[in-house]
C-alpha cells in the first residue's frame, strides 16, 4: 500500500500531477472523512425523505381536506423553492431561534449542528418529490386490489400497510431511484453550511495544495461512482423484488 | 318505508369517491408567507425598541433583492438557451447511427447528468480563465458568464436526455412509415419526428427551467452578486440582527415561489393535455 502512495509522490515530483489526498496521509483522512460524511449524510437523508414520502402520501390521500391541503401546501413550497435557501432558511433563520445548549468546553452552542440542519432540510426537500412519487404509486395499484382487501376486512392502515404499499412500492422503484440520484447530487449543497462533506474537504485541500484540476477531476470521478453504486444498486433491488406477471 | 337496522347493506348508498385532487392555490400560499412574515415583525415590533421593524428594514432592501432576482432569472435563460442548443445537438448525436458518435454522445451525458451541479459550477468557475485572448483581441470572462456555462453544463445534459427520450418514444411505425416513403434520414427526422417530439418534450423541457431558476442560487456560493449574496450582504449591512434572518430569507423564497410555482402549474396542465392514451 505504502508502494503505491508513494508512487502518486513520484508522480507528483515527476509529471505535476498532484494528488496530496493519495500520498499525504492527513489529506488521505480528510479526504476519507468527507466521503465518509457524505455517504453518511445521503443515507439519513434517504431513510428519512422515504419515510416522509410514506407518511405523506397516506396523509394525502385521507378524508380530511385540511390534511390535504397541508401535504400539498408542504410539496408544493418546497418543490418550488430553492433546496440552498431553503438550508439557509432553516440554518439560519430556524437555527437560531432555537435556545443554545452548554457543550463539553462551558461554552455554549446550538442546538443542532450544520450536519442536523442539512440532513432536516435535504430530507425535507426530497421528501416532498417523494410523497409525489408515491402517490402516483398508490394511485396505480388497481381499484378492486383494495376493495377486495376491503371485503376481507381489512382495516384502512393494514390495507396502506400490506396491500396498496408493496404493490405501489415496486411501481415507483424507477422514480424513486431518480430522485434518490437526484439527493445524493444535492448533498454537496451541505458545503454552504459547512458541513465538512466531499466537497468541503475537496475545496480545503485544493485552497492548501493549488491542484484545483486534479481535485475537480477526482471529485466528478468520485460522484460518478457514487451515484453509479447506487444506481446498480437500486435496479438489483428492483430486479429482485419484481413480482412475476405484475407490472 | 324504511327499516331500522344497521346492516350495511341496508344503508343508503353513499357514492364513495374521492373529491377532485385538492392543491393549495398560489394566492393561498402568499398570504400564509406574508402572514409568517408580518407576524414575526409584530412580535418584535412589540419590543417598542428604537431599532426599525424587520418588516420596513425588508422593504428598504426589497428593491435591491429584487434586482438580485432579475439577474437570477438573466442567469436562468441564458444557462437554459445554452444548455438547450447544445443539448439538443448532444441528443441527436445519442440517436446517431454513427456507433463513435453515439457512444461519444452517450458518455457526455451521463458523465454531466451525474454529476452535481454545484461541482460543475466549481468546476467551471475555477478551470476557466477570467479572460480569453484571441488574435490579440482581449475578451473577458466576467464570473457570471462562468457561472452561466457552468450551469448549462448539467441543462445540456439533461437536455440530451429528454431529446433521446421523446424520439425514443414515438412508435418505430412513424420511422418506418417515413422509410417507405423514401424519406432520407435527416428528412425523416427534421420533417416527422422532430416535429412530433416537440409536444412531448415541451414538459419536461419546462420542468428542468424550473430546475436551474431554482439552482441559479448556487452561483452565490462562487462569488456571483444574485439575489442570495446580496440578501447575505443587506443581512450583515444591518449588523447580523438575527430577528431579521426569516422574514429576509422567507422574502428570497418567496420570490422563487411566485416564479416557479406557476411554472410547474402550468407543467402539469400541458402533460394532461399531451398525454397519450392507451
Amino acid at each position: 500500500m505504502e508502494f503505491f502512495f508513494d508512487w502518486f509522490r513520484v508522480l507528483n515530483q515527476e509529471t505535476g500531477v498532484n494528488l496530496p489526498f493519495l500520498y499525504d496521509s492527513y489529506d488521505r483522512n480528510r479526504i476519507f472523512n468527507g466521503f465518509l460524511t457524505t455517504i453518511w449524510l445521503s443515507l439519513v437523508c434517504l431513510f428519512f425523505s422515504v419515510i416522509i414520502g410514506v407518511i405523506g402520501a397516506w396523509l394525502q390521500a385521507s378524508s380530511f381536506k385540511i390534511t390535504r391541503r397541508i401535504v400539498n401546501g408542504y410539496i408544493q413550497l418546497f418543490r418550488n423553492t430553492p433546496p440552498l435557501v431553503q438550508l439557509y432558511f432553516f440554518y439560519f433563520a430556524i437555527g437560531t431561534m432555537l435556545p443554545r445548549v452548554e457543550n463539553d468546553w462551558g461554552g455554549q452552542s446550538p442546538l443542532l449542528g450544520s450536519f442536523a440542519w442539512a440532513a432536516i432540510s435535504l430530507s425535507f426537500f426530497a421528501g416532498a418529490f417523494n410523497v409525489e412519487i408515491f402517490r402516483s404509486g398508490i394511485e396505480a395499484v388497481p381499484k378492486s386490489t383494495v376493495e377486495a382487501a376491503e371485503a376481507l376486512g381489512f382495516s384502512k392502515l393494514q390495507i396502506y400497510k400490506d396491500i396498496t404499499l408493496p404493490l405501489a412500492f415496486r411501481v415507483v422503484l424507477p422514480a424513486l431511484n431518480n430522485n434518490l440520484v437526484n439527493l445524493v447530487k444535492t448533498t454537496t449543497l451541505a458545503y454552504a453550511i459547512a458541513v465538512p462533506e466531499l466537497l468541503y474537504e475537496a475545496n480545503q485541500i485544493w485552497s492548501d495544495n493549488v491542484n484545483v484540476t486534479e481535485m475537480m477531476i477526482f471529485l466528478l470521478l468520485a460522484y460518478f461512482v457514487l451515484v453509479g453504486v447506487l444506481v446498480g444498486g437500486m435496479n438489483r433491488w428492483e430486479r429482485s423484488m419484481k413480482i412475476p406477471g405484475y407490472g | 318505508m324504511t327499516f331500522k337496522t344497521d346492516l350495511p347493506v341496508m344503508m343508503p348508498v353513499k357514492p364513495h369517491e374521492p373529491e377532485p385532487f385538492l392543491r393549495l392555490k398560489l394566492w393561498h400560499v402568499v398570504p400564509i408567507a406574508l402572514l409568517c412574515i408580518v407576524g414575526t415583525t409584530l412580535a418584535f415590533a412589540a419590543d417598542g425598541d428604537a431599532k426599525q421593524s424587520p418588516l420596513a428594514v425588508l422593504m428598504n432592501w426589497a428593491p435591491l433583492l429584487l434586482r438580485g432576482f432579475i439577474f437570477n432569472l438573466v442567469i436562468s435563460v441564458s444557462a437554459m438557451a445554452l444548455g438547450t442548443a447544445v443539448g439538443a445537438l448532444l441528443g441527436l448525436g445519442q440517436i446517431s447511427p454513427n456507433r463513435i458518435m453515439s457512444g461519444g454522445s452517450w458518455f457526455v451525458t451521463q458523465f454531466f447528468r451525474n454529476a452535481p451541479w454545484l461541482v460543475l459550477l466549481f468546476f467551471a468557475m475555477f478551470l476557466l480563465p477570467f479572460e480569453l485572448s484571441i488574435l490579440g483581441l482581449k475578451i473577458p470572462f466576467p464570473d457570471w458568464f462562468k457561472a452561466i456555462l457552468g450551469l448549462s453544463l448539467p441543462v445540456m445534459a439533461n437536455v440530451s436526455e429528454i431529446v433521446r427520450g421523446a424520439v425514443k418514444s414515438l412508435p418505430s411505425g412513424q420511422w418506418e412509415a417515413a422509410e417507405s416513403l423514401a424519406y432520407t434520414r435527416r428528412q425523416t427526422l427534421w420533417l416527422i419526428i422532430l416535429p412530433q417530439c416537440v409536444k412531448r418534450m415541451l414538459p419536461p423541457w419546462m420542468n428542468l427551467y424550473s430546475i436551474l431558476t431554482m439552482a441559479t442560487v448556487l452561483a452565490s456560493i462562487v462569488g456571483v452578486s444574485e439575489v442570495m449574496t446580496l440578501t447575505g450582504r443587506a443581512l450583515s449591512a444591518e449588523g447580523g440582527r438575527p430577528e431579521l434572518l426569516a422574514p429576509f430569507y422567507g422574502f428570497v423564497l418567496l420570490l422563487f415561489f411566485v416564479y416557479c410555482y406557476p411554472i410547474a402549474r402550468y407543467t402539469v396542465r400541458l402533460e394532461k393535455k399531451f398525454a397519450v392514451i392507451n
